[in-house]
């Protein structure tokens, strides 16, 4: 019994210890590559050869000297239009998501399914009209612009809606009994226990504002209004050192993100069912 | 106001509570319709609205009723739907079971240091697509010693031009899609289980049942409607993909069109060319393709559970 249990152990760890290596290759060669002239990269490609004594961290001075610290402007618009649109769309999505899943009233599955029909449409489509009204309210160029289109989260709706179907009903009816208003039930009652849902949504909304390109691009005009992911876009031309702040700009662009997933992380896959009714 | 109606007797706090209980849904559902009306209604009739005019620019639009769409059936885009449709279909075929195996295997206690590995598998999904795009474009380099190259060449197999022939450039893709979305996946997978009561386990097992079994009666449905999910946003991050060939060719077009997606295609005509008519008739086309894939899998998955009820 115990043999088989540790015959287990050891076919299920390296399992996954194999793919967590595939995930994690990214990520040690650029970061390697980033002790060395970008140009190298481009001319060999990356390889299994690693020669140390030619390392060093020039790449990585460039971040403060290149264009005045272009590089941390570009930084700090990221982290300033992450927040607003986590917080925002954190918000707005496990309202909706709540109310079509807790709730049976007449127009219910229609709105539902027009989430899912935003949730199908990629944003490419409407890209171009979405530019003109942006335009028309003199947000070009703005935080406001960048965020606006993409405030209410149509993935984050329906995580919530599917999260919260799986939540007791028996919470709200007790609220009510004690004479809780509807909004009351939901701000104290329920969001305490969906904070694993919200632990996920965090992740999954930085990460998509933070690596989002293509609607950035279209709105932030001025160099020193773009984010990360375009500015590093920008650097993609074969001139100058650019290949080298590429490199170091590339690692150091995943350390917030790091962040805000290590701090979530035990919030989201923590258990669920502690706190809410049992049996 | 709940205080209030407590003091009015029971009575009053059930016709109050009626009444607030039949407002509250569309103010909790109010933010959506809004921006629904404003930021997905407006643009796609816009898009609709062009789609029917020739508009090269800026230039005032001129009805041309469906000449755009008559221009739109070239080599270029019949290249580019089979290639989305093809990818959606391998990467789904991989991202919807893989990931639930995974996170079994890792919701089990067979895992040693399970914490460490779940941070691992999701990193791809925080890297952003410019330092994957990187990554992915000199990884699987044409020289020999590139990485990809000398793991083929372990296994006797002559170094590819990856990037050079249509098959080959989709596996790269389909690889660098499934390394950026597994453990996202794997996540939704996860906090799934985690809803999954306990006992229900320890009753199958007392029963008898085996490890399959118990994955095939309880945890599989049990955590359906995360597949579907999955199985949802895995359909239509295929059919928008772009960010990834973009940066992995550092352009809308790649040589021989071999790379082209529906959306690069849409980029490529509105943004390289404006020929704003002809890509809002591809994505009109775009949307009527995903409308009709999405109305026949409501029909066999019923996501809105109308039959739970």
């Amino acid at each position: 019994m115990t043999k088989k249990n540790l015959l287990l152990t050891i076919l299920a760890t390296s399992v996954i210890a194999v793919f967590a290596i595939i995930a994690l290759m990214p990520f040690f060669f650029l970061f390697i590559s980033s002790f060395k002239a970008g140009s190298e990269m481009i001319r060999n490609g990356l390889q299994f050869k690693f020669d140390f004594q030619n390392y060093n961290l020039a790449n990585y001075a460039l971040i403060k000297t290149e264009r005045d610290g272009i590089y941390l402007k570009w930084y700090l618009n990221s982290i300033i239009i992450m927040i607003i649109q986590v917080g925002a769309g954190l918000f707005f999505s496990s309202l909706v998501g709540y109310g079509l899943a807790k709730y049976k009233f007449r127009g219910r599955n229609i709105i539902f399914i027009l989430v899912l029909m935003v949730m199908m449409v990629p944003v490419e489509i409407l890209i171009l009209p979405l530019y003109k009204e942006i335009n028309s309210f003199k947000m070009i160029d703005t935080y406001a612009g960048v965020v606006l289109p993409f405030i209410v989260p149509a993935t984050g709706i329906f995580f919530f809606r599917q999260f919260c179907s799986g939540l007791p009903t028996e919470i709200m009816e007790s609220g009510r009994i004690d004479g809780c208003s509807e909004f009351g039930i939901f701000f104290k009652l329920m969001m305490p226990i969906m904070l694993p849902a919200y632990g996920a949504m965090t992740i999954l909304l930085a990460m998509g504002s933070w690596n989002s390109m293509v609607w950035p691009m279209i709105v932030l005009r001025t160099s020193e209004m773009q984010t990360l992911p375009i500015g590093l876009q920008s650097l993609l031309t074969p001139y100058g050192n650019n290949y080298d702040l590429l490199l170091s700009g590339a690692v150091m662009s995943v350390i917030p993100i790091m962040i805000i997933f290590l701090l979530n992380q035990k919030t989201f896959i923590a258990g669920m069912s502690a706190g809410s009714v049992k049996g | 106001m709940s205080k209030q109606t407590n003091d009015n007797g029971s009575a009053s706090v059930k016709t109050g509570g009626i009444k607030m209980m039949k407002v509250a849904p569309y103010i909790f559902t109010a933010p959506f319709v809004i921006y629904f009306l404003a930021f997905f209604v407006y643009p796609i009739t816009e898009t609709f609205w062009t789609s029917l005019c020739q508009q090269v620019g800026f230039a005032p639009p001129k009805y041309a009723g469906l000449a755009n769409y008559k221009l739109l059936i070239d080599d270029y885009f019949v290249m580019a739907v089979q290639n989305s449709a093809l990818y959606t279909f391998f990467t789904c075929l991989i991202l919807v079971p893989l990931p639930l195996f995974l996170a079994v295997l890792l919701d089990s206690k067979y895992v040693v240091k399970p914490e460490i590995f779940k941070s691992a598998l999701f990193i791809p999904a925080l890297t952003s697509v410019v330092m994957a795009g990187l990554f992915f474009r000199y990884a699987f380099s044409s020289n020999e010693a590139a990485l990809m190259n000398s793991v083929i060449g372990f296994f006797g197999i002559p170094a590819q031009g990856w990037l050079e022939k249509r098959v080959t450039t989709w596996i790269v893709l389909i690889v660098f899609c499934v390394w950026k979305w597994l453990g996202v996946n794997i996540v939704y997978y996860l906090s799934a289980l985690q809803t999954i009561p306990k006992d229900l386990y320890e009753a199958a097992t007392i029963d008898g049942a085996n490890a399959w079994q118990r994955f095939t009666f309880i945890t599989v449905p049990c955590v359906k409607p995360t597949i579907i999910y999955v199985l949802t946003i895995s359909i239509y991050g295929g059919f928008s993909m772009f960010a990834e060939a973009f940066t992995l060719f550092n352009s809308a077009r790649t040589p021989g069109d071999i790379g082209a997606t529906i959306v690069s295609y849409i980029y490529a005509q509105g943004f390289n060319r404006n020929n704003f008519g002809i890509a809002s008739a591809a994505g009109i086309s775009l949307l009527a393709g995903v409308l009709i894939i999405n109305i026949i899998q409501l029909s066999i998955t019923d996501p809105v559970g109308k039959n739970d009820e």
